[in-house]
């Protein structure tokens, strides 16, 4: 009932989470019950695969929330997904005990090979999953909170906070790249065995991601949808359209853009902390300032200010770099670059724009 | 206050306290019948002196026009009344308790001033009822953003806005698709969502229609009394049309108040002739 009250109106969402419905039902079937060498068969590394996609899609939505109705043009958000990602890591270092190639029970390998005798302070609590995911939540909304305090209240906007969202993550990146920060350094976080007791390597697991990452899709994206549906969205376009008016008409817009850009921020830390024992390894180059911009790009080519085009553009893109860096690898990056231009001269409104139009017109 | 100030108020049966006085905004103590307080205000950009010891009175409920040359500091005027300039020296303040340069933006706005920008600016991406709803006067906290409803009279003065501005029928349309004129109405009406005490008024007939002009002519005018109204024009026959015979009009010029009195005393000043004829 509920849903269906956050959905109305809203038809790619009602599609976008049918048809993430079917997959959570469908995929797990076809994966454990259909024979392998069957036509129907989807073998685990799709399902993999798709998980994957999935929480890079729940970051795209984070993205547009800030993005699409706030006008916040972030080229940061990657540092977010990150974090989250690496508190996961840290659980999952944890969960590897004496299982390690130096089989030390109290530090992970990279400890034990910068000969350090005890865990840092800020490893302790990890072991313990609730905890971790306490701080998959807690990290970057501070982080936000805090960058999003100083930077809003200042009255940053515009060009000038894209650049330092920009150099928010390029610092992040520098800094985790140093051993001495305690995160494995260049190497970053990987080789884990277990999360919750599963193992990582078994089918059974790798469904279970997936059909976790979707749920948090899904979950996520009715938040967002809730969220912009209600007043809080009109005053987030108003901030958008015409922010000194929203401010003469008394609205703390230094106030909205933070609830916003924190929430925001948590749900790409949700997304990397699922992204994270999926891809099974974490590391510095994922706050690489590129990645945010991809991020911004499938946003745009899906469609800005409408969360499923948010969505369309992640899946889209990214099953696109999939094939084309596995068959044409010098194209990708040619690839990308010409779509976000075509899509910026020819359709300002996204690929789910070109459905709008149809429904507008039909 | 002083303790002896504050027994004989809790002695004497008459006295009303501010904060028992029934409407919004009702902090505002205009006990002495002013509503707005600009002493000795000056603000200088860069060496230019845009405002030079501005002495201004807004009497409660009163329609006030300001007219001046270009350069004459209006907006700059404006400006400061509603926090977004801090001046250099002067004092502004709202009633008798209320420090106008003590606040920002926001907190000026929910006290009761409201302002119109000289380029109507409405939220073009929202509806004509959408808008008027932002503005709606109520708290601007996050929580209460997310979690108010409307409730039955706030509806109806809703309704009663959107009618005063003519725009009723045009309530479910985007404000992006108005005609200009519509968009200056559309943005008086969001300023009266807020219940403002004092409504700055920046150009409100630039790119309007005769009929127009005759209109918005009228809509302020009715909003007078309730409401203090100050309008910065450049349009001589409607600051004429506002300001009848007995309003009073004041006159800047170089940041400063060069004379105020009604319109027929101001036309025939000698300094405002040189002003605005040249010597």
């Amino acid at each position: 009932m509920f849903i269906m009250n956050a959905l109305k109106g809203d038809r790619g969402g009602q599609i976008l989470l049918g048809v993430l419905l079917v997959l959570v039902i469908a995929v797990p079937l076809l994966n454990l019950m259909v024979p392998a060498g069957h036509a129907l068969h989807v073998p685990t590394y799709t399902v993999t695969l798709m998980g994957k996609y999935l929480t890079l899609a729940l970051l795209a939505v984070a993205v547009d929330l800030v993005w699409g109705y706030l006008g916040i043009l972030t080229l940061g958000h990657a540092a977010f997904f990150a974090l989250g990602g690496y508190a996961m890591g840290m659980y999952l270092m944890r969960q590897i005990g004496d299982r390690g190639v130096y089989g030390n029970p109290d530090l992970p390998d990279f400890m034990v090979f910068l000969n350090w005798d005890a865990l840092p302070w800020f490893w302790s609590g990890f072991d313990q999953f609730w905890f971790a995911a306490l701080m998959v939540l807690l990290v970057p909304g501070l982080l936000a909170f805090v960058f999003g305090a100083l930077a809003f209240r200042s009255r940053v906007s515009g060009v000038y906070l894209s650049i330092i969202t920009q150099a928010l993550t390029y610092a992040l990146m520098l800094a985790f790249f140093r051993n001495e920060m305690g995160f494995g350094g260049n190497n970053g976080l990987t080789d884990f065995k277990e999360l919750l007791g599963f193992d990582l390597q078994s089918d059974q697991t790798r469904i279970g991601l997936f059909v976790a990452s979707a749920v948090a899709l899904m979950l996520g994206y009715l938040l967002c949808r809730v969220l912009m549906n209600g007043r809080l969205g009109r005053v987030c376009v108003a901030v958008r359209d015409a922010e000194s008016r929203a401010r003469f008409i008394g609205y703390r817009v230094e106030n909205v853009k933070l609830g916003v850009f924190t929430v925001s921020a948590m749900l790409a830390g949700i997304a990397g902390a699922l992204y994270v024992p999926q891809v099974g390894i974490i590391n510095p180059g994922e706050f690489s300032p590129l990645n945010s911009i991809e991020v911004v790009v499938w946003v745009a080519v899906g469609g800005r200010a409408t969360l499923y085009g948010a969505v369309v553009g992640a899946l889209v893109i990214n099953y696109a770099k999939t094939y084309f860096t596995a068959e044409l690898p010098e194209v990708w990056l040619f690839a990308l670059g010409g779509l976000f231009v075509l899509v910026t001269l020819l359709l300002p409104r996204g690929l789910t724009g070109l459905l709008r139009r149809k429904e507008a017109s039909a | 206050m002083k303790v002896a100030t504050v027994f004989e108020q809790m002695l004497d049966r008459e006295h009303v306290y501010p904060f028992m006085q029934g409407g919004p905004h009702r902090n505002i103590d205009v006990s002495h019948n002013v509503l707005l307080y600009l002493e000795g205000i000056s603000v200088s950009f860069d060496g230019f002196r845009a405002i030079n010891d501005l002495n201004l009175y807004i009497n409660d409920g009163e329609l006030r026009c300001i007219i001046g040359p270009n350069g004459a500091g209006k907006t700059t005027m404006m400006d400061i009344i509603t926090g977004k300039t801090t001046p250099d020296s002067g004092s502004a303040w709202f009633g008798q308790s209320i420090n106008l340069l003590a606040l920002d933006e926001p907190a000026i706005a929910q006290a009761g001033i409201g302002r119109k920008f000289q380029k109507p600016t409405v939220f073009e991406f929202l509806s004509v009822v959408e808008n008027l709803e932002l503005s709606m006067e109520g708290d601007r906290g996050l929580w209460s953003i997310i979690s108010s409803k409307l409730t039955g009279e706030q509806r109806d003065h809703l309704d009663k806005v959107a009618d005063m501005i003519g725009l009723a029928e045009q309530r479910a349309l985007r404000a992006g698709s108005l005609s200009h004129g519509q968009k200056q109405w559309l943005e008086i009406g969001m300023l009266l969502m807020q219940r403002p005490r004092l409504l700055l008024v920046d150009e409100p007939v630039a790119g309007m229609t005769h009929q127009e002009m005759d209109r918005t002519a009228e809509l302020l005018i009715s909003l007078a009394g309730e409401h203090s109204v100050v309008v910065v024009e450049h349009d001589m026959d409607f600051v004429r049309n506002l300001a009848g015979r007995d309003r009073t009009v004041t006159v800047l010029h170089q940041g400063s108040v060069l004379a105020e009195g009604t319109m027929e005393q101001v036309q025939n000043n000698r300094k405002v002739v040189e002003v605005y004829l040249g010597e």
